[in-house]
Protein backbone atom coordinates (compact mmCIF):
# COMPACT_ATOMS: atom_id res chain seq x y z
CA UNK A 1 0.00 0.00 0.00
CA UNK A 2 1.24 3.47 -0.87
CA UNK A 3 1.37 6.49 1.45
CA UNK A 4 -1.57 8.83 0.92
CA UNK A 5 0.72 11.86 0.96
CA UNK A 6 3.58 10.60 -1.22
CA UNK A 7 4.49 7.45 -3.16
CA UNK A 8 6.51 5.65 -0.51
CA UNK A 9 5.18 2.45 1.02
CA UNK A 10 2.73 3.19 3.84
CA UNK A 11 3.87 1.80 7.19
CA UNK A 12 1.71 3.81 9.61
CA UNK A 13 -1.99 2.93 9.60
CA UNK A 14 -4.63 4.74 11.64
CA UNK A 15 -8.18 3.41 11.65
CA UNK A 16 -11.17 4.84 13.43
CA UNK A 17 -14.87 4.24 13.29
CA UNK A 18 -17.48 6.91 13.82
CA UNK A 19 -21.19 6.45 13.26
CA UNK A 20 -20.35 3.03 11.86
CA UNK A 21 -18.26 4.71 9.13
CA UNK A 22 -14.77 3.39 8.82
CA UNK A 23 -12.03 5.93 8.15
CA UNK A 24 -8.44 5.01 7.42
CA UNK A 25 -5.19 6.89 7.20
CA UNK A 26 -2.16 5.30 5.53
CA UNK A 27 1.14 7.14 5.67
CA UNK A 28 4.81 6.39 5.29
CA UNK A 29 6.95 6.94 8.36
CA UNK A 30 8.35 10.24 7.07
CA UNK A 31 4.90 11.70 6.39
CA UNK A 32 3.57 10.44 9.74
CA UNK A 33 6.51 12.15 11.41
CA UNK A 34 5.81 15.31 9.44
CA UNK A 35 2.27 15.28 10.84
CA UNK A 36 3.77 14.76 14.30
CA UNK A 37 2.08 11.39 14.64
CA UNK A 38 5.35 9.82 15.72
CA UNK A 39 7.90 11.75 17.74
CA UNK A 40 11.62 10.87 17.71
CA UNK A 41 11.77 8.55 20.65
CA UNK A 42 13.06 5.23 21.78
CA UNK A 43 9.69 4.20 23.15
CA UNK A 44 7.14 4.08 20.37
CA UNK A 45 4.15 6.18 21.23
CA UNK A 46 1.61 8.34 19.49
CA UNK A 47 1.51 12.06 19.86
CA UNK A 48 -1.97 12.26 21.34
CA UNK A 49 -2.55 15.90 20.49
CA UNK A 50 -1.71 15.40 16.83
CA UNK A 51 -3.78 12.25 16.64
CA UNK A 52 -6.79 13.94 18.25
CA UNK A 53 -6.37 16.84 15.84
CA UNK A 54 -6.34 14.59 12.77
CA UNK A 55 -9.21 12.40 13.91
CA UNK A 56 -11.43 15.24 15.13
CA UNK A 57 -10.72 17.30 12.04
CA UNK A 58 -12.13 14.54 9.88
CA UNK A 59 -15.49 14.53 11.65
CA UNK A 60 -17.29 17.83 11.59
CA UNK A 61 -20.58 16.01 12.10
CA UNK A 62 -21.19 16.69 15.77
CA UNK A 63 -24.58 18.10 16.72
CA UNK A 64 -26.81 17.61 13.71
CA UNK A 65 -26.71 20.75 11.60
CA UNK A 66 -24.22 22.59 13.77
CA UNK A 67 -20.57 23.25 12.98
CA UNK A 68 -18.77 22.27 16.20
CA UNK A 69 -15.82 24.51 15.36
CA UNK A 70 -18.10 27.50 15.91
CA UNK A 71 -19.26 26.28 19.36
CA UNK A 72 -18.33 28.55 22.22
CA UNK A 73 -18.44 27.81 25.94
CA UNK A 74 -21.05 30.00 27.66
CA UNK A 75 -19.09 29.86 30.92
CA UNK A 76 -15.49 30.66 29.97
CA UNK A 77 -15.71 31.63 26.31
CA UNK A 78 -13.43 28.89 24.96
CA UNK A 79 -14.18 28.05 21.34
CA UNK A 80 -14.37 24.41 20.27
CA UNK A 81 -11.77 25.20 17.61
CA UNK A 82 -9.38 26.35 20.37
CA UNK A 83 -9.89 23.08 22.21
CA UNK A 84 -9.10 21.25 18.98
CA UNK A 85 -5.89 23.19 18.56
CA UNK A 86 -4.72 22.94 22.17
CA UNK A 87 -6.15 19.58 23.24
CA UNK A 88 -7.28 21.04 26.59
CA UNK A 89 -10.73 22.17 27.66
CA UNK A 90 -11.23 25.50 29.38
CA UNK A 91 -13.70 24.69 32.16
CA UNK A 92 -16.03 21.95 33.46
CA UNK A 93 -19.07 23.47 31.69
CA UNK A 94 -17.76 22.36 28.29
CA UNK A 95 -18.57 18.74 28.94
CA UNK A 96 -22.19 19.87 28.48
CA UNK A 97 -21.66 22.77 26.06
CA UNK A 98 -19.55 20.66 23.65
CA UNK A 99 -21.21 17.35 24.49
CA UNK A 100 -22.19 16.41 20.92
CA UNK A 101 -18.74 17.11 19.60
CA UNK A 102 -16.97 15.49 22.56
CA UNK A 103 -18.92 12.25 22.65
CA UNK A 104 -17.44 10.75 19.45
CA UNK A 105 -14.01 11.71 20.74
CA UNK A 106 -14.59 10.10 24.15
CA UNK A 107 -15.94 7.01 22.42
CA UNK A 108 -12.71 6.74 20.42
CA UNK A 109 -10.41 7.32 23.39
CA UNK A 110 -12.21 5.26 26.03
CA UNK A 111 -14.71 3.15 24.07
CA UNK A 112 -17.30 4.35 26.54
CA UNK A 113 -19.50 7.35 27.18
CA UNK A 114 -20.38 6.94 30.83
CA UNK A 115 -18.37 6.94 34.01
CA UNK A 116 -18.25 3.82 36.16
CA UNK A 117 -16.51 4.00 39.49
CA UNK A 118 -16.01 6.34 42.37
CA UNK A 119 -18.19 9.40 42.82
CA UNK A 120 -17.97 12.18 45.37
CA UNK A 121 -20.44 10.68 47.83
CA UNK A 122 -20.80 9.70 51.41
CA UNK A 123 -19.52 6.11 51.57
CA UNK A 124 -22.95 4.61 52.33
CA UNK A 125 -24.70 5.69 49.16
CA UNK A 126 -21.70 5.19 46.96
CA UNK A 127 -22.15 1.48 46.26
CA UNK A 128 -25.72 2.00 45.11
CA UNK A 129 -24.77 4.81 42.77
CA UNK A 130 -21.84 2.77 41.45
CA UNK A 131 -24.26 -0.01 40.57
CA UNK A 132 -26.54 2.40 38.71
CA UNK A 133 -23.55 3.83 36.94
CA UNK A 134 -22.42 0.45 35.68
CA UNK A 135 -25.94 -0.20 34.38
CA UNK A 136 -25.88 3.21 32.71
CA UNK A 137 -22.58 2.39 30.99
CA UNK A 138 -24.03 -0.90 29.75
CA UNK A 139 -27.25 0.79 28.56
CA UNK A 140 -25.34 3.48 26.66
CA UNK A 141 -23.01 0.90 25.12
CA UNK A 142 -26.02 -1.10 23.92
CA UNK A 143 -27.67 2.08 22.62
CA UNK A 144 -30.65 1.62 24.97
CA UNK A 145 -31.04 5.35 25.35
CA UNK A 146 -34.41 5.44 27.07
CA UNK A 147 -33.20 3.17 29.81
CA UNK A 148 -29.98 5.22 30.01
CA UNK A 149 -31.95 8.45 30.45
CA UNK A 150 -33.97 6.89 33.26
CA UNK A 151 -30.82 5.66 34.98
CA UNK A 152 -29.19 9.05 34.54
CA UNK A 153 -32.15 10.70 36.29
CA UNK A 154 -31.97 8.25 39.16
CA UNK A 155 -28.24 8.88 39.55
CA UNK A 156 -28.86 12.65 39.51
CA UNK A 157 -31.47 12.20 42.22
CA UNK A 158 -29.08 10.20 44.39
CA UNK A 159 -26.32 12.73 43.87
CA UNK A 160 -28.52 15.68 44.85
CA UNK A 161 -27.25 17.26 48.05
CA UNK A 162 -28.97 16.20 51.28
CA UNK B 1 12.34 25.61 52.00
CA UNK B 2 15.43 23.49 51.98
CA UNK B 3 15.05 20.02 50.54
CA UNK B 4 18.64 19.00 51.34
CA UNK B 5 17.35 16.96 54.29
CA UNK B 6 15.76 14.59 51.77
CA UNK B 7 19.10 13.97 50.09
CA UNK B 8 20.26 10.96 52.14
CA UNK B 9 16.85 9.27 51.79
CA UNK B 10 16.01 7.09 48.85
CA UNK B 11 12.36 8.10 48.77
CA UNK B 12 9.55 5.62 48.48
CA UNK B 13 10.04 4.67 44.85
CA UNK B 14 13.71 3.72 45.15
CA UNK B 15 13.53 2.05 48.54
CA UNK B 16 13.59 -1.26 46.69
CA UNK B 17 11.87 -3.24 49.40
CA UNK B 18 8.30 -3.81 48.22
CA UNK B 19 6.75 -6.93 46.69
CA UNK B 20 8.44 -8.27 43.50
CA UNK B 21 11.18 -5.68 43.90
CA UNK B 22 13.62 -7.63 41.72
CA UNK B 23 11.57 -6.40 38.74
CA UNK B 24 9.09 -3.83 40.04
CA UNK B 25 10.63 -0.65 41.41
CA UNK B 26 7.48 1.14 42.37
CA UNK B 27 3.75 1.55 41.97
CA UNK B 28 2.07 4.89 41.54
CA UNK B 29 -1.59 5.84 41.45
CA UNK B 30 -2.70 9.35 40.64
CA UNK B 31 -6.10 11.02 40.59
CA UNK B 32 -6.94 14.16 38.61
CA UNK B 33 -9.46 16.42 40.34
CA UNK B 34 -10.79 19.89 39.59
CA UNK B 35 -12.77 22.35 41.64
CA UNK B 36 -16.27 23.09 40.41
CA UNK B 37 -17.02 26.69 39.36
CA UNK B 38 -13.46 27.53 38.26
CA UNK B 39 -11.86 27.41 34.83
CA UNK B 40 -9.26 24.67 34.39
CA UNK B 41 -5.70 25.80 35.11
CA UNK B 42 -4.80 26.53 31.48
CA UNK B 43 -7.68 29.01 31.25
CA UNK B 44 -7.57 30.49 34.76
CA UNK B 45 -6.24 33.96 35.54
CA UNK B 46 -3.53 34.37 38.16
CA UNK B 47 -6.06 35.60 40.77
CA UNK B 48 -8.26 32.57 40.03
CA UNK B 49 -5.24 30.28 40.38
CA UNK B 50 -4.50 32.01 43.67
CA UNK B 51 -8.03 31.14 44.80
CA UNK B 52 -7.90 27.48 43.75
CA UNK B 53 -4.47 27.15 45.39
CA UNK B 54 -5.84 28.80 48.56
CA UNK B 55 -8.77 26.42 48.72
CA UNK B 56 -6.56 23.42 48.10
CA UNK B 57 -4.09 24.52 50.78
CA UNK B 58 -6.90 25.00 53.27
CA UNK B 59 -8.39 21.56 52.54
CA UNK B 60 -4.95 19.92 52.77
CA UNK B 61 -4.26 21.60 56.11
CA UNK B 62 -7.57 20.55 57.65
CA UNK B 63 -8.08 17.16 56.04
CA UNK B 64 -7.27 15.31 59.28
CA UNK B 65 -4.85 12.94 57.56
CA UNK B 66 -2.80 10.43 59.55
CA UNK B 67 0.35 11.97 58.00
CA UNK B 68 1.01 15.72 57.86
CA UNK B 69 1.41 17.23 54.41
CA UNK B 70 3.71 20.24 54.02
CA UNK B 71 2.75 22.67 51.27
CA UNK B 72 5.48 24.21 49.12
CA UNK B 73 4.90 27.14 46.81
CA UNK B 74 6.68 26.05 43.61
CA UNK B 75 7.13 29.63 42.35
CA UNK B 76 9.26 30.28 45.45
CA UNK B 77 11.58 27.31 44.80
CA UNK B 78 14.91 27.61 43.02
CA UNK B 79 15.21 25.86 39.64
CA UNK B 80 17.57 23.38 41.30
CA UNK B 81 15.02 22.47 43.99
CA UNK B 82 12.31 22.06 41.35
CA UNK B 83 14.51 19.74 39.32
CA UNK B 84 15.35 17.86 42.52
CA UNK B 85 11.64 17.18 43.16
CA UNK B 86 11.19 16.07 39.54
CA UNK B 87 14.04 13.59 39.90
CA UNK B 88 12.40 12.23 43.05
CA UNK B 89 9.13 11.72 41.11
CA UNK B 90 7.28 14.12 43.42
CA UNK B 91 6.30 16.77 40.86
CA UNK B 92 5.95 16.76 37.09
CA UNK B 93 8.30 18.53 34.70
CA UNK B 94 5.35 20.72 33.71
CA UNK B 95 4.66 21.91 37.26
CA UNK B 96 8.38 22.59 37.71
CA UNK B 97 8.69 24.59 34.48
CA UNK B 98 5.47 26.58 34.84
CA UNK B 99 5.48 27.58 31.19
CA UNK B 100 2.31 29.44 30.16
CA UNK B 101 -0.52 28.56 30.53
CA UNK B 102 0.68 26.71 33.65
CA UNK B 103 2.51 29.75 35.06
CA UNK B 104 1.47 31.60 38.22
CA UNK B 105 0.37 30.30 41.63
CA UNK B 106 1.04 26.59 41.96
CA UNK B 107 2.48 24.25 44.52
CA UNK B 108 2.89 20.78 45.93
CA UNK B 109 2.03 19.21 49.26
CA UNK B 110 4.33 16.39 50.38
CA UNK B 111 4.44 13.95 53.26
CA UNK B 112 7.64 13.13 55.10
CA UNK B 113 8.04 9.66 53.63
CA UNK B 114 7.80 11.03 50.08
CA UNK B 115 4.96 8.64 49.48
CA UNK B 116 2.16 11.17 49.03
CA UNK B 117 2.22 14.25 46.83
CA UNK B 118 -0.58 16.60 45.83
CA UNK B 119 0.24 18.95 42.97
CA UNK B 120 -1.86 22.11 42.89
CA UNK B 121 -2.63 23.94 39.63
CA UNK B 122 -0.92 21.47 37.36
CA UNK B 123 -2.98 20.65 34.23
CA UNK B 124 -5.80 19.89 36.69
CA UNK B 125 -6.36 21.86 39.90
CA UNK B 126 -5.37 18.85 41.95
CA UNK B 127 -3.18 15.92 41.02
CA UNK B 128 -3.11 13.48 43.93
CA UNK B 129 -0.34 10.90 43.86
CA UNK B 130 0.60 7.96 46.04
CA UNK B 131 3.88 6.15 45.47
CA UNK B 132 4.62 2.72 46.90
CA UNK B 133 7.75 0.67 46.77
CA UNK B 134 7.42 -2.53 44.70
CA UNK B 135 4.24 -3.96 43.23
CA UNK B 136 1.47 -2.59 45.46
CA UNK B 137 -1.53 -1.46 43.44
CA UNK B 138 -4.13 -2.21 46.11
CA UNK B 139 -2.26 -0.45 48.89
CA UNK B 140 -1.62 2.59 46.72
CA UNK B 141 -5.27 2.71 45.69
CA UNK B 142 -6.49 2.45 49.30
CA UNK B 143 -4.18 5.28 50.35
CA UNK B 144 -5.22 7.59 47.55
CA UNK B 145 -8.91 6.75 47.91
CA UNK B 146 -8.75 7.82 51.57
CA UNK B 147 -6.83 10.99 50.71
CA UNK B 148 -9.39 11.81 48.01
CA UNK B 149 -12.29 11.28 50.47
CA UNK B 150 -10.63 13.54 53.02
CA UNK B 151 -10.17 16.34 50.47
CA UNK B 152 -13.62 15.85 48.98
CA UNK B 153 -15.14 16.52 52.40
CA UNK B 154 -13.75 20.06 52.18
CA UNK B 155 -13.86 20.79 48.45
CA UNK B 156 -16.54 20.71 45.77
CA UNK B 157 -15.13 18.71 42.89
CA UNK B 158 -16.24 19.19 39.30
CA UNK B 159 -18.25 16.01 38.78
CA UNK B 160 -20.74 15.12 36.07
CA UNK B 161 -23.41 12.43 36.46
CA UNK B 162 -22.55 10.92 33.08
CA UNK B 163 -18.87 11.74 32.59
CA UNK B 164 -17.61 11.44 36.17
CA UNK B 165 -14.71 13.59 37.41
CA UNK B 166 -14.16 16.34 34.86
CA UNK B 167 -10.63 17.05 33.68
CA UNK B 168 -8.89 19.55 31.42
CA UNK B 169 -7.98 16.79 28.96
CA UNK B 170 -10.70 14.36 27.83
CA UNK B 171 -8.15 11.53 28.08
CA UNK B 172 -8.43 11.71 31.89
CA UNK B 173 -12.18 12.22 32.37
CA UNK B 174 -14.18 9.68 34.37
CA UNK B 175 -12.13 8.22 37.19
CA UNK B 176 -9.26 10.65 36.62
CA UNK B 177 -7.10 7.69 37.63
CA UNK B 178 -3.78 6.72 36.14
CA UNK B 179 -2.12 3.74 37.77
CA UNK B 180 1.44 3.07 36.70
CA UNK B 181 3.99 0.49 37.58
CA UNK B 182 7.72 1.13 37.13
CA UNK B 183 9.49 -1.97 35.85
CA UNK B 184 13.13 -2.85 35.34
CA UNK B 185 13.19 -5.11 32.27
CA UNK B 186 16.83 -5.60 31.24
CA UNK B 187 16.53 -9.29 30.33
CA UNK B 188 13.58 -8.73 27.99
CA UNK B 189 15.70 -6.04 26.36
CA UNK B 190 18.77 -8.27 26.04
CA UNK B 191 16.79 -11.15 24.59
CA UNK B 192 15.06 -8.78 22.11
CA UNK B 193 11.57 -9.57 23.33
CA UNK B 194 10.72 -6.14 24.66
CA UNK B 195 9.09 -4.83 21.45
CA UNK B 196 6.81 -7.85 21.38
CA UNK B 197 5.67 -7.06 24.90
CA UNK B 198 5.00 -3.42 24.00
CA UNK B 199 3.00 -4.32 20.92
CA UNK B 200 0.83 -6.61 23.04
CA UNK B 201 0.34 -3.85 25.62
CA UNK B 202 -0.76 -1.31 23.04
CA UNK B 203 -3.38 -3.73 21.77
CA UNK B 204 -5.00 -3.85 25.20
CA UNK B 205 -4.82 -0.07 25.68
CA UNK B 206 -2.00 0.13 28.16
CA UNK B 207 0.66 2.81 27.72
CA UNK B 208 4.42 2.32 28.00
CA UNK B 209 6.59 5.28 28.93
CA UNK B 210 10.10 6.04 30.06
CA UNK B 211 11.23 7.07 33.52
CA UNK B 212 9.86 10.60 33.55
CA UNK B 213 6.46 9.94 32.03
CA UNK B 214 4.98 11.16 28.80
CA UNK B 215 7.51 11.80 26.07
CA UNK B 216 10.51 10.69 28.09
CA UNK B 217 12.98 8.12 26.80
CA UNK B 218 13.40 4.75 28.40
CA UNK B 219 16.89 4.84 29.91
CA UNK B 220 18.36 2.06 31.97
CA UNK B 221 15.69 -0.47 30.92
CA UNK B 222 13.14 1.30 33.14
CA UNK B 223 9.58 1.37 31.86
CA UNK B 224 6.33 2.71 33.26
CA UNK B 225 3.23 0.81 32.29
CA UNK B 226 -0.11 2.50 32.87
CA UNK B 227 -3.77 2.45 31.93
CA UNK B 228 -5.09 4.74 29.18
CA UNK B 229 -8.81 4.33 29.71
CA UNK B 230 -10.44 6.38 32.47
CA UNK B 231 -14.08 6.35 31.35
CA UNK B 232 -16.47 3.40 31.60
CA UNK B 233 -14.43 1.16 33.89
CA UNK B 234 -14.35 1.36 37.68
CA UNK B 235 -11.04 1.89 39.47
CA UNK B 236 -10.87 -1.68 40.85
CA UNK B 237 -11.55 -3.07 37.37
CA UNK B 238 -8.73 -1.05 35.81
CA UNK B 239 -6.35 -1.98 38.63
CA UNK B 240 -7.26 -5.64 38.15
CA UNK B 241 -6.47 -5.47 34.44
CA UNK B 242 -3.09 -3.86 35.07
CA UNK B 243 -2.29 -6.37 37.80
CA UNK B 244 -2.91 -9.26 35.48
CA UNK B 245 -0.73 -7.82 32.72
CA UNK B 246 2.13 -6.95 35.06
CA UNK B 247 2.07 -10.51 36.45
CA UNK B 248 2.53 -11.79 32.91
CA UNK B 249 5.41 -9.40 32.18
CA UNK B 250 7.04 -10.40 35.49
CA UNK B 251 6.91 -14.02 34.41
CA UNK B 252 8.43 -13.20 30.99
CA UNK B 253 11.21 -11.09 32.49
CA UNK B 254 12.09 -13.80 35.00
CA UNK B 255 12.08 -16.46 32.30
CA UNK B 256 14.39 -14.28 30.20
CA UNK B 257 16.67 -13.79 33.23
CA UNK B 258 16.80 -17.53 33.84
CA UNK B 259 17.65 -18.08 30.19
CA UNK B 260 20.50 -15.56 30.38
CA UNK B 261 22.02 -17.39 33.35
CA UNK B 262 21.58 -20.76 31.68
CA UNK B 263 22.87 -19.93 28.23
CA UNK B 264 24.97 -16.79 28.48
CA UNK B 265 26.26 -16.71 32.02
CA UNK B 266 29.88 -16.01 31.08
CA UNK B 267 28.91 -13.19 28.72
CA UNK B 268 26.59 -11.66 31.32
CA UNK B 269 29.24 -11.88 34.00
CA UNK B 270 31.59 -10.08 31.65
CA UNK B 271 29.03 -7.38 30.87
CA UNK B 272 28.36 -6.73 34.56
CA UNK B 273 32.06 -6.69 35.42
CA UNK B 274 32.73 -4.21 32.60
CA UNK B 275 29.86 -2.02 33.77
CA UNK B 276 31.30 -1.89 37.30
CA UNK B 277 34.74 -1.29 35.79
CA UNK B 278 33.54 1.69 33.77
CA UNK B 279 31.51 3.15 36.65
CA UNK B 280 34.50 2.78 38.97
CA UNK B 281 37.13 4.24 36.70
CA UNK B 282 35.61 6.71 34.23
CA UNK B 283 36.63 10.35 34.63
CA UNK B 284 33.64 11.73 32.70
CA UNK B 285 30.26 10.10 32.39
CA UNK B 286 26.75 11.22 31.35
CA UNK B 287 23.58 10.48 33.32
CA UNK B 288 22.34 8.29 30.47
CA UNK B 289 25.46 6.11 30.36
CA UNK B 290 25.37 5.86 34.14
CA UNK B 291 21.80 4.61 34.03
CA UNK B 292 22.57 2.04 31.34
CA UNK B 293 25.56 0.72 33.32
CA UNK B 294 23.70 0.70 36.63
CA UNK B 295 20.95 -1.27 34.89
CA UNK B 296 23.50 -3.97 34.04
CA UNK B 297 24.80 -3.96 37.62
CA UNK B 298 21.28 -4.19 39.04
CA UNK B 299 20.59 -7.20 36.83
CA UNK B 300 23.90 -8.73 37.89
CA UNK B 301 22.88 -8.47 41.54
CA UNK B 302 19.52 -10.16 40.96
CA UNK B 303 21.16 -12.90 38.88
CA UNK B 304 23.64 -13.45 41.73
CA UNK B 305 26.54 -12.76 39.40
CA UNK B 306 27.91 -10.32 41.98
CA UNK B 307 27.38 -10.46 45.69
CA UNK B 308 29.42 -7.62 47.14
CA UNK B 309 27.03 -4.81 46.14
CA UNK B 310 23.64 -4.38 47.77
CA UNK B 311 20.70 -3.52 45.48
CA UNK B 312 19.89 -0.45 47.58
CA UNK B 313 23.37 0.93 46.88
CA UNK B 314 22.65 0.76 43.15
CA UNK B 315 19.34 2.56 43.70
CA UNK B 316 21.17 5.26 45.64
CA UNK B 317 23.77 5.72 42.92
CA UNK B 318 20.95 5.86 40.42
CA UNK B 319 19.21 8.80 42.09
CA UNK B 320 22.34 10.59 43.30
CA UNK B 321 23.85 10.79 39.83
CA UNK B 322 20.83 12.66 38.41
CA UNK B 323 21.68 16.28 37.62
CA UNK B 324 20.00 18.13 40.50
CA UNK B 325 20.94 15.56 43.14
CA UNK B 326 24.56 15.65 42.02
CA UNK B 327 24.71 19.44 42.22
CA UNK B 328 23.22 19.39 45.71
CA UNK B 329 25.72 16.74 46.81
CA UNK B 330 28.59 18.78 45.39
CA UNK B 331 27.16 21.94 46.89
CA UNK B 332 27.50 23.98 43.72
CA UNK B 333 25.90 24.51 40.31
CA UNK B 334 27.70 22.58 37.57
CA UNK B 335 27.34 22.84 33.81
CA UNK B 336 27.26 19.85 31.42
CA UNK B 337 30.97 18.94 31.26
CA UNK B 338 31.63 19.75 34.90
CA UNK B 339 28.66 17.66 35.83
CA UNK B 340 29.92 14.66 33.87
CA UNK B 341 33.29 14.96 35.61
CA UNK B 342 31.65 15.37 39.04
CA UNK B 343 29.38 12.40 38.38
CA UNK B 344 32.36 10.20 37.48
CA UNK B 345 34.23 11.37 40.57
CA UNK B 346 31.23 10.63 42.78
CA UNK B 347 30.82 7.15 41.28
CA UNK B 348 34.52 6.35 41.71
CA UNK B 349 34.54 7.31 45.36
CA UNK B 350 31.22 5.57 46.12
CA UNK B 351 32.27 2.32 44.49
CA UNK B 352 35.58 2.43 46.35
CA UNK B 353 33.64 2.95 49.56
CA UNK B 354 31.40 0.00 48.78
CA UNK B 355 34.56 -2.09 48.47
CA UNK B 356 34.05 -3.46 45.00
CA UNK B 357 36.90 -1.47 43.51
Amino acid sequence: MKCQACDNPATVHVTDIVNKQRRELHLCEACARQHDLIPDQAVPQFNLKALLGLLVAGHPAAAPGADPAALKCPACGLKYAEFRAEGRLGCPAEYDAFRHALEPLLERIHRSLAHAGKAPRAAGRRAEVDGLRERLAAAVAAERYEEAAGLRDRIRQKEAPG
Amino acid sequence: MNFDSLLPNLGEWLRGTGPESDVVLSTRVRLARNLAHYPFTNRATHPQKGETAGRAKDALAHAGLPYPLAYHDVTGLSPLDRQFLVERQLISRELAAGSPPLDGPRGVALDEKESVSVMVNEEDHLRLQVLRSGFALDEAWQDIDRLDDALEARLTYAFHPQFGYLTACPTNVGTGMRASVMLHLPALGLTKQIDKVFRALQKINLAVRGLHGEGSRAFGDLYQISNQVTLGKSEPKVLGEIREVIQTILTYERQARALLVKERKQAEQDRVARAIGTLGSATMITAEETMELLSAVRLGIHLHLIDDLPATAVNQLFIHTQAAHLQKLMGQPLDGEERNAARAKYLRSKLRELGSH
